[in-house]
């Protein structure tokens, strides 16, 4: 007996259905720390109304948030907090890493300030700019709920091992701190040897 | 800035009296002192009590391989005083190793955070102070990084932290 269904019912996967509550109901949590930060408020502002995209919730508390946008340089005083609420913030959980500083320690390469927070947590999206437009963090977001919608699982099995992450990270210190010297990097070098189309 | 010249000049008359061996000096209006370490607390507390009740700063620099410097650390007191725009800086010079002067805490209440924003960055101590912790450094950091022998990326006290994936919470 062939099974009908009516034709207001749609089947999808469970997995589906899950990511796209989560990526439609993004609640940020906002670790302003410099002047990313006042981007990061007009992102959320009425000018570019980051309610249009489901994320405007921004929640002070990591126990009500699931995507951590880190909008500025993080100073190693501020990074167990960081860490910490990262810790604290409830599966699923994303981080955007917004701006230069956050995501390499921009032109603060000194003694006080982590040179990118991905050395210390796991990042999602990374934001280019000093700072940022709104529009790019918006983008980001979309690219985001992009992600979710595309590769996320209710049982949380897309997040990474802890061994890739290992291995990536071996990787990053095997090669050390980059040389602006061509011949001495060899990012520049296998950029050289295999062009990108 | 306007300062009262000739009350600045009788005051540092009456200090040197006091205070024989103290440098003078005045550049465009501002007034400069400067004290010998085992002096600086009486020359201090004597101007508190000659009217600078407020005093602005107290800052440090590190004069390692500064051309034609013979002492290495030197501490600026800058010194106002509220009732009439009288200012003063008071220089004590301090040397390796172990550099320290007395504290003013109990002269002026705010050389309570500036000595130890001193203390943090240059690591000069200061004798006698009731609360002597670093200010803006982790407590656990061990350097004093506005040294001039300091490296400007540090000692890898930036990347000394756990590192966190996905797997730990
Ligand atoms: S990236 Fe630029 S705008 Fe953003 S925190 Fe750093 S210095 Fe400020």
């Amino acid at each position: 007996m062939a099974l009908e269904l009516p034709e207001n019912v749609v089947v999808s996967r469970l997995d589906e259905l899950a990511n796209w509550c989560r990526k439609n109901s993004l609640w940020p949590m906002p670790f302003a720390t410099a002047c990313c930060g006042i981007e990061l408020m007009a992102t959320g502002a009425a000018k570019h109304d980051l309610a249009r995209f489901g994320a405007e919730v921004f929640r002070f508390s990591p126990r009500q948030c699931d995507l951590m946008i880190v909008a500025g340089r993080v100073a190693m005083k501020m990074l167990p907090v960081l860490q910490r609420i990262w810790l604290q913030m409830h599966e699923p959980k994303w981080c955007i890493s917004m701006g230069a500083c956050a995501s390499t320690g921009g032109v603060f390469d000194t003694y006080a300030v982590v040179q990118g927070i991905d050395r210390f947590i796991p990042v999602d999206m990374y934001v280019p700019g000093c700072p940022p437009r709104p529009e790019q963090l918006i983008q980001a977001i979309i690219d985001l709920q992009d992600k979710i919608q595309r590769e996320g699982t209710i049982t949380g099995r897309e997040f990474e091992t802890r061994e890739r992450q290992l291995r990536k990270r071996a990787l990053v210190e095997a090669v050390g701190p980059l040389s602006l010297d061509a011949a001495r990097n060899p990012v520049i070098q296998r950029e050289l040897r295999f062009p990108r189309s | 800035m306007t300062t009262d010249q000739s009350s600045t000049a009788d005051l540092l008359e009456t200090l040197v009296a006091r205070f024989p061996g103290l440098e003078t000096s005045a550049y465009r209006g501002q007034t400069r002192v400067v004290v010998g370490e085992p002096a600086s607390f009486e020359v201090l507390s004597f101007l508190a009590a000659a009217g600078f009740d407020l005093l602005v700063d107290v800052t440090c620099v590190d004069y390692l391989e500064y051309r034609g410097a013979t002492r290495r650390y030197g501490l600026v007191y800058l010194l106002a005083s509220t009732a009439t725009p009288r200012r003063l800086t008071v220089r004590v010079f301090v040397d390796d190793p172990e550099p320290a002067v007395r504290s003013v805490v109990g002269v002026w209440r705010s050389a309570d955070w500036l000595e130890r924003e001193v203390w943090d960055m240059f690591g000069i101590r200061f004798v006698g102070h009731p609360d002597l912790r670093r200010l803006m450094m982790p407590e656990q950091f061990t350097a004093h990084p506005l040294r001039k022998d300091y490296p400007l990326q540090g000692r890898g006290e930036r990347h000394n932290f756990p590192v966190l994936t996905r797997e730990d919470g």
